[in-house]
């Protein structure tokens, strides 16, 4: 493949790829994100291969392994193109028949599409999918549509064509003024004006200047940022290209995290595809810009998705954060100015100088233009990647698209931003999805993780949680963070085991101010937030917990006992085999009754009770009600009527 | 060299350019408390003692004076309400590690910090990591480092290094303001040291 | 690991500053744990002190200093996972193999690690052993995971 070395090549290269393509030809895409590779989708992908070939039909019919369109939920994913037919939880067993019926007789396979829980009504277009309806997929849509390991695919969808408008149509200057009008801001946590940072970095003095990508994406529940550069990696290195040149760098890294192996791997490929193409390299199509990246892996330290301790670790050192007295584009990298943005922000890249500033701030909210990307999980029927335009409300996407809560459970809260983040409850529910206003409710945006919480769900459980992840995580060099986190994970480690006393919420308080105030960096200072985002919206469970010895929820494991209703209870012996310490004492035909000392309250026996009994209950700041008398354990047979 | 012109709690203090607030301020003899601070170290600013408040520009807010840069116009405040808050809580937060240390427990009197308001913790170290910078900056030798991250960090000397350097130096020792390192070094000697009791 | 292997790894990273870390990294992949010689010797040629080197081997998770089991079982303990029930599927995993995260049993069979979001939470809680990851799990079915390995 011989580099391309000019627009005028580009736009012939990408016009022979589009002429060897027909719209109209059958294209099954298989996604190989990872989650759905987690259910089994390379052998789904297999199969099709397989199965096409034996049919004859590998000429007349595409197969790819696309990239994840997040509706992960329901893995693995198949869309059937050009009609869009998609099928869900398709299984290998499932492949020979879907050739049969769909690519060869052009009929839909019911039973593997989507069923709407309210209407019982099948879904065989993927765009009406309420799930998809209500989104807004500009970045992430591409995902199924292309081979994340093809460069091909991504310039049969346009890729690379605002590379091309940027260095060969636009000024450096000129492609600077475009995202600063953008407004497009920080995807990653901090919301930062994207305009104004590269703004920094290329008016300063130093020549050599750098641009990163933030892929560390440590928030747990979070993996936008893993669909994108598995999915479509192209998108971010052209938008890192163009961040490159209109700051005026030749040198950029991506740094992904190793947990991450399959981003590691396609993001290497796209630039090795991107450098052969003369993407990168010297003299990029001509224009005499010169610019190249390096993958650097992530060693697995959460705190290295900070800016400057991402830097830090970058120059080959443990990630230990660096006062912002001196800003990070001035003096980053190696002291030298650096752009460090998350992968999603250069993912808006492309799209916002392809399709101008005003198209990009014609969605959005006044102070958060643009779409989101969040990971919708936890307790939510639809869990997955959605992506949405600013402003929607948070209502509208835990049910419009989330399907609500499961089990026919009630809502209690949505956790966002990670362990900077905070719990917004259900009175909040209307609050539209931007920037500023989750900060005024008490959270973040954060890189886009949005856990969803029920009625099972403790809070005062949420708040010691994410304490005990940032003492592990936690850099640990200055005092505030790691000693305050210290004290904080262990009182209220108390208060969940029942050792909770009066003052402790003061104490807490206290800690939560002390390292706001004096914390190093990010993580420490915002460490605090999901303790005051409980303690501001469910002081009545921390109450429980310290005076009552109660968790309102019945998940503190301390506070809770596990009973067997004796008037539910059939005796079917399923529990008490179950029950990895034997602590069930009975019998066939002989009430269960559990005995509390031996009971390590792991949940198998609730678990594993048939729902038609239903006779297990977790209790909490109630007394066990003592065991039923000897005699009455015995179930009578029931006598038939006719007897 | 151009000077920069401040204010500390109302004194006209003048400093050189490229100076922090801290040195500025020990410059005019205003006094600011340290823990991890050391002349002949770079900063550390790892047990944020030096907090100051500062206004600059319209804005009033809390930084670690050791690293933040001197400013023309600047205005400091070396002890308020919230300064003394956060200096106490800090010190009682170490105090948990080190309730006998000497220089904790003047700072502590100062403070009005209690020693007892948190439960006491195993480790009597305070992480102001002087030992491991004056090991690595001022003798090369880097025969101390530290291991590990958040609250399970720890120092660590390198048995093979400490057996050779440590006896004729132990420069380090005096720095400790709690006599940790001291333990620390005793212990690995008996038990890691090349040819110790195995 | 033979000191032939650790020497390629060094040169092939050769000239990049802040390399280190990626070395190291690759060291691990291959060897599941940097034994001390190979911290020497990358030490050694990259002119970086041993202490350094150790906090960086300490600091970052991914790194082993002592051998590993046969199999290693990662567990997530994300915040999607740990509000669908990690904790009891850890408690689980902890009881049966007799060992608690970051060690390993004295047959060598089991290395039980926790992870913070392996990025499948739609199949939360999960866990990942050998590279395979089981999803929707329930403490009686991690029970059944782990006894299926030998």
């Amino acid at each position: 493949m011989p580099r391309l070395k000019s627009p005028g090549e580009v736009t012939k290269f990408r016009q022979e790829i589009l002429s060897k393509r027909d719209t109209n030809t059958p294209c099954i895409s298989v996604c190989v994100g990872t989650g759905c590779l987690a259910s089994g989708a390379s052998e789904v992908l297999a199969a099709f291969k397989t199965g096409i070939e034996k049919q004859g039909l590998t000429a007349e019919v595409d197969t790819k392994g696309t990239g994840c369109p997040g509706f992960c939920e329901r893995g693995p994913v198949v869309v059937i193109y050009p009609e869009e037919i998609c099928y869900l939880q398709v299984k290998p067993g499932d492949v020979p028949e879907i050739i049969t019926r769909t690519i060869k007789e052009k009929k839909v396979v019911d039973r593997l599409l989507y069923v709407d829980p309210n209407t019982g009504e099948k879904v065989t277009h993927e765009s009406e999918i309420p799930f998809y309806k209500h989104q807004k997929r500009n970045v992430i849509g591409n995902n199924i549509k292309i081979d994340s390991q093809s460069i091909d695919d991504y310039l049969a969808v346009g890729g690379y064509s605002a590379l091309v408008k940027a260095l060969t149509q636009m000024t450096d200057e000129q492609v600077l003024a475009e995202v600063k009008k953008s407004n497009l801001r920080g995807r990653g946590g901090g919301g930062f004006p994207a305009g104004r940072k590269w703004e920094g970095s290329r008016n300063a003095p130093e020549k050599i200047k750098y641009v990163l990508v933030n892929a560390d994406e440590g928030d747990p529940g979070a993996f936008m940022d893993r669909a994108l550069l598995e999915g479509n990696p192209h998108s971010v290195l052209e938008g890192l290209i163009i961040g490159a040149y209109a700051v005026g760098a030749h040198q950029g890294y991506v740094y992904v995290r190793q947990e991450y192996p399959l981003a590691v791997k396609n993001i290497n490929l796209a630039i090795r595809q991107a450098e052969e193409y003369g993407f990168l390299g010297e003299n990029i199509l001509g224009t005499g810009f010169d610019f190249t990246v390096k993958v650097h892996k992530g060693a697995g330290a959460f705190v290295c998705g900070e800016s400057t301790a991402l830097m830090t670790a970058l120059e080959g050192r443990v990630g230990e954060p660096r006062p912002k007295y001196i800003r990070s584009n001035i003096r980053g990298l190696w002291n030298r100015p650096t752009v460090l943005n998350n992968v999603e922000t250069w993912a808006n890249v492309p799209l916002i100088i392809n399709n101008g500033a005003d198209w990009f701030t014609r969605l959005g909210t006044e102070g958060s233009k643009g779409t989101k990307i969040f990971s919708l999980v936890g307790k939510i029927t639809n869990t997955g990647l959605v992506e949405v335009p600013m402003g929607i409300t948070l209502k509208d996407i835990i049910y419009k698209i989330g399907g609500g809560i499961p089990g026919g459970k009630k809502f209690k809260a949505v956790q966002t931003g990670g362990p900077s983040g905070g719990c917004i409850p259900g009175e909040l529910l209307d609050l539209p999805v931007d920037f500023d206003e989750l900060d005024k409710a008490g959270s973040m945006m954060g890189s886009g993780g949005m856990i969803v919480m029920d009625e099972d769900t403790c809070m005062v459980d949420v708040a010691r949680y994410f304490i005990h992840f940032l003492t592990d995580e936690s850099c640990g060099k200055c005092l505030p963070c790691r000693e305050g986190l210290r004290q904080m994970d262990r009182i209220l480690t108390h208060i969940t085991e029942g050792k909770g006393k009066e003052g402790d919420i003061e104490l807490l308080e206290e800690l939560s101010e002390t390292a706001i105030e004096a914390s190093l960096c990010a993580l420490g200072k915002t460490a605090p937030n999901p303790f005051l985002s409980t303690i501001r919206y469910f002081r009545d469970e921390y109450d429980a917990h310290i005076k009552d010895k109660r968790c309102p929820a019945l998940s503190c494991k301390a506070l809770i006992s596990y009973y067997i209703d004796p008037g539910k209870c059939r005796a079917c012996m399923i529990c008490l085999k179950k029950c990895p310490v034997e602590a069930i004492d009975g019998g066939k035909k002989k009430i269960h009754i559990i005995n509390q000392e031996k009971c390590t309250r792991c949940g198998t026996c609730i678990e594993v009770c048939p729902t038609r009994f239903n006779a297990v209950k977790k209790i909490s700041g109630e007394p066990v009600p003592s065991p039923i008398p000897e005699q009455e354990r015995f179930i009578e047979k029931k006598v038939k009527k006719n007897e | 060299m151009s000077k920069i012109h401040m204010h500390i709690d109302g004194q006209e203090v003048t400093a050189g350019e490229g100076m922090t607030v801290l040195e500025a301020a020990q410059s005019a003899g205003i006094f600011i408390p340290t823990l991890c601070h050391h002349e002949k170290l770079e900063p550390f600013g790892g047990c944020r003692i030096c907090i100051v408040e500062v206004e600059s520009r319209g804005t009033t807010r809390l930084v670690v004076s050791c690293v933040y840069p001197a400013e023309e116009n600047l205005v400091v405040r070396t002890r308020t309400e919230k300064v003394n808050k956060i200096r106490k809580t800090l010190l009682e937060l170490l105090l948990a590690h080190a309730p006998d240390s000497p220089q904790l427990r003047e700072m502590a009197l100062e403070y009005g910090a209690n020693k007892d308001r948190f439960e006491k913790e195993a480790s009597f170290c305070i992480h102001c990591g002087l030992c491991v910078r004056y090991c690595a900056e001022v003798k090369k030798k880097n025969a101390v480092g530290f291991v590990d991250r958040g609250i399970r960090k720890e120092i660590s000397f390198i048995p093979e290094l400490a057996s050779k350097e440590c006896s004729n130096c132990k420069e380090c020792f005096p720095l400790c303001p709690t006599s940790y390192l001291q333990a620390a070094f005793v212990l690995t000697e008996s038990l890691a040291f090349p040819g110790a009791s195995s | 690991m033979d000191s032939d292997r650790i020497e390629q790894i060094i040169d092939r990273h050769q000239g990049e500053p802040g390399s280190l870390i990626q070395i190291l990294l690759d060291i691990q992949g291959e060897n599941h744990w940097l034994p001390r010689e190979a911290l020497e010797r990358v030490g050694e040629r990259l002119q970086v002190p041993i202490s350094r080197i150790q906090h960086i081997a300490t600091f970052y998770k991914a790194f082993s200093l002592v051998p590993k089991g046969r199999h290693e079982v990662h567990i997530c303990m994300g915040t999607a996972c740990h509000v669908r029930g990690a904790r009891r599927i850890l408690d689980t995993a902890q009881d049966l193999t007799g060992i608690k995260p970051g060690e390993t049993d004295l047959e060598m069979k089991f290395s039980l690690e926790t992870v913070n979001c392996l990025g499948c939470c739609a199949l939360g809680p999960v866990m990942e052993i050998d590279g395979k990851t089981h999803g929707k799990l329930s403490p009686a079915g991690t029970l059944d995971v782990l006894k299926s390995y030998e």
